[in-house]
């Protein structure tokens, strides 16, 4: 595998071994000096056109611990903020050498355009309302880790529309043998969604049959384009709540949260809450990604073959 | 042609085709023989022909010799924008594919609005043009949508029709004026059909792919809905309209309903709707990306179904050139358009006729059908009328791009595809426009 573009590039073995090796590097994160030689003398540039915080700082984790030299660019302060394509950019940075180029924009497809200009290997860390497929990777490991995936119920609760977390998830999910519900306000719902083997619901009603409950970031400026009238109706009617998550049930959110918008403070702090998992799970999901496109197989094309001290055996926990 | 369309002084050579399978459906011709063109129009149409010494004589056995084609839907870029198309090379791109005569949208840098902007774009046309070019002029300045233009000063200039293409006219009022100041400026109308609340910040069809993609979605009943108000108005003000660039099925209906009507309403089709659908975008390349956007396989098999009744009149390419740098963008970015005049009849005939949707003569019928709406001849094959032909290897398979194109831009829906039918020569008004790998014009 060269690039991660999105979730629909994996088969069912392909995420099972990703995620199996995340469990390998989980245990290395547990021992005081958390750093493996795998990717030592090769570079992993993070280049990120939208600000964020847990999926830039987990990626560049997860290169240090891979021993990788790591290049930050953000898009603010960049040559991009005077007008070079991203073409350009791609290009020039490629001069480098990367053996990967981690990248979020605001735009869908930009990581597959990106991948048509760079000998280096592309991850997609986000772009536009597409995919983000590392997200629903950490999702899934994060959750195996408590339930076995076969089976489970996931309901997918509240702006679907404008989600590339909510795309790359129910792809995920139905990949992996999960029944998944999308629910929330019929504007924030993309007509023709079931044609991604999900099913549709407009109210919580029957809340209670999920293992999963997975809420979406609600966004404040969803307010502008009169999808929802107030934030006080949203709240009132698609809220996760005391009363309305189930003892049973386990609770994830990719954050950030607003709390009293899509959950309540009460159950972002309840031990059903996965929410701090999923950022933990992010580094070695992200490691795992890495190895698996740097490390793992045979190279294609791009960077430096790897290096004789790690990379072609399996990281060694202690 | 009744109205005046411009291009270049062209020596009008005598051109003999011997041979060719003559096919114009119209005038009832599906013969293979021998056609003469002398001083520009078709002399002779039989078999054995002889040419005076001098004429050039093409062996045009196993090609067919059409009526040649007219495309009421092209973008030259100019002014404004001659990086991506000017006046020569849209008009080369145009003989390239067949087409014996074009018309040109006003949406270029200055708008087309005023008639000193049109007399000159004509007087350039004048030294230019390979094919003739007909202008239109905008309805409102600027397209803005408010004001009107000098509806009647533009058309004693020679604009041809009206349109705000690129753009919908907004304001009903303002169209239902425009439409009543038709009785004194004449001309039709082509009409853009979009309602931009409903289209909002969409850059695809709406449907399962948008869904999959997370890409903000154009639904169909942006276009259907303006299309439906707008054929009321002409009805009320028993104006003429041309509805351009039709894509979604619900339009179809509203242009049925409104012909059973009595509204004086005629309407075109692309050759990327009629060939492609919304799948094409999955891959997200820029290339696929146009206004109105491809729609659902439903959505094409009603079109292709309305170009074989009738509800729909023509063929318009909506040839839409961009800069490399402009469609190397993320699909969100890029700009709408795609280019089509080389690829029109390949495609068509590979994707609609080949595999038996529509026969040839009626491929051949709706390719020259885009000239009646705007009050222009309809090109013929018949003795005495203005020679207008385009000669076509049916059998002849190529790569599109693969040799590059005629247009300045390479932005063009079709590249990369293998189509079956290739246009060996165009003469457009009388002279030889374009030979297949020759850049020379007029005859031998």
């Amino acid at each position: 595998m060269r690039n991660l573009l999105s979730i629909d590039d994996l088969s069912r073995e392909d995420i099972e071994r990703i995620l199996g090796r995340a469990q390998s590097f989980a245990e290395v994160s547990g021992r005081e000096i958390k750093k493996v030689p795998t990717l030592r003398g090769r570079t992993v540039i993070n280049l990120f056109y939208e600000s964020s915080t847990r999926t830039s700082s987990s990626f560049e984790l997860a290169a240090k611990r891979l021993s990788a030299d790591l290049v930050n660019i953000k898009a603010l302060g960049s040559s991009v903020d005077k007008g070079e394509s991203l073409k350009d950019t791609v290009q020039t940075l490629s001069a480098y050498d990367p053996a990967a180029i981690v990248i979020r924009s605001p735009h869908a497809g930009a990581a597959a355009l990106v991948a048509r200009w760079t000998a280096a290997s592309v991850i997609n860390a986000g772009d536009g309302k597409h995919e983000h497929p590392t997200q629903a990777l950490l999702d899934l490991y994060t959750l195996s880790r408590r339930r076995p995936l076969e089976g489970l119920k996931v309901w997918i609760v509240g702006d679907v529309l404008h989600s590339r977390v909510a795309r790359s998830n129910i792809l995920a999910f139905t990949r992996m043998g999960c029944q998944v519900t999308v629910c929330g306000p019929p504007t924030l719902i993309p007509r023709e969604v079931e044609s991604l083997h999900c099913d549709v619901r407009y109210t919580l009603e029957g809340l209670e049959d999920a293992d999963v409950v997975y809420a979406l970031r609600m966004q404040h400026e969803r307010m502008e384009g009169s999808y929802v009238p107030s934030l006080r109706e949203y709240a009132a009617r698609y809220q996760i709540d005391s009363r309305r998550l189930s003892p049973h049930q386990l609770l994830m959110h990719p954050g950030p949260v607003n709390r009293g918008v899509e959950l309540s403070s009460e159950v972002i702090d309840s031990p059903q809450a996965l929410i701090v998992d999923q950022v933990e799970s992010g580094v070695v999901v992200r490691m795992a990604v890495l190895y698996e496109l740097l490390a793992g197989g045979p190279r294609s094309a791009g960077g430096r073959a790897p290096s004789p001290t790690g990379a072609e055996t399996e990281p060694q926990p202690a | 042609m009744s109205l005046p369309l411009d291009r270049a002084g062209t020596p009008l050579g005598d051109l003999l085709l011997r041979g060719a399978r003559l096919l114009d459906p119209r005038a009832g011709l599906d013969q293979q023989t021998d056609l003469l063109v002398r001083e520009g129009e078709i002399a002779e149409i039989g078999p054995d022909l002889n040419a005076r010494d001098g004429a050039e004589v093409v062996d045009a056995e196993g090609l067919h010799a059409f009526p040649a084609f007219v495309d009421p839907h092209v973008h030259l870029r100019t002014p404004g924008r001659e990086d991506e198309e000017d006046i020569d090379s849209g008009t080369r791109a145009a003989a390239a594919g067949g087409f014996c005569a074009i018309l040109a949208m006003p949406n270029t840098d200055p708008v087309v609005d005023s008639a000193p902007v049109l007399r000159s774009l004509r007087q350039r046309a004048r030294e230019e043009a390979r094919v003739p070019v007909g202008f239109l002029a905008a309805i409102t300045r600027g397209q803005r949508g408010d004001e009107l233009t000098e509806m009647a000063e533009l058309a004693a200039e020679g604009a041809v029709a009206f349109s705000d293409d690129g753009l919908p006219v907004r304001s009903a009022g303002t169209l239902r004026h425009a439409l009543s100041y038709q009785k004194l400026a004449g001309r039709v109308l082509a009409l853009h059909e979009e309602e931009p609340s409903l289209s909002g910040q969409g850059v695809m069809h709406e449907g399962a792919v948008s869904a999959l993609l997370g890409l903000a979605g154009i639904p169909s009943i942006s276009e259907s809905t303006m299309a439906a108000r707008d054929a009321a108005i002409a009805l009320y003000e028993d104006a003429r309209i041309h509805i351009q660039h039709v894509s979604a099925r619900e339009t179809v209906a509203a242009i049925e309903r409104a012909k059973a009507e009595g509204v004086k309403i005629t309407a075109e089709l692309t050759p990327h709707h009629l060939t492609l659908t919304d799948e094409a975008v999955m891959g997200l390349d820029p290339n696929f990306k146009m206004n109105p956007p491809l729609r659902s396989a439903e959505d094409r098999t009603v079109l292709i179904e309305a170009l074989r009744s009738g509800a729909i009149d023509c063929i318009g390419t909506d040839h839409a050139p961009h800069s490399r740098e402009e469609k190397e963008q993320p699909f969100e970015v890029a700009p709408m358009g795609v280019t089509g005049l080389e690829t029109a009849f390949a495609a068509l005939h590979t994707e609609l006729v080949l595999p038996g949707h529509v026969s040839l003569a009626l491929l051949v019928e709706r390719m020259t059908a885009g000239a009646a709406p705007f009050d222009l001849d309809t090109p013929t094959l018949t003795k005495g009328a203005l020679a207008n032909i385009a000669l076509v290897d049916l059998a002849a398979e190529w790569e599109v791009g693969e040799a590059g194109y005629e247009s300045r831009s390479a932005n063009c829906c079709f590249a990369g595809r293998r189509l079956t039918g290739r246009v060996r020569m165009t003469v457009a008004a009388g002279a030889v426009a374009y030979r297949e790998r020759s850049f020379a014009i007029g005859a031998v």
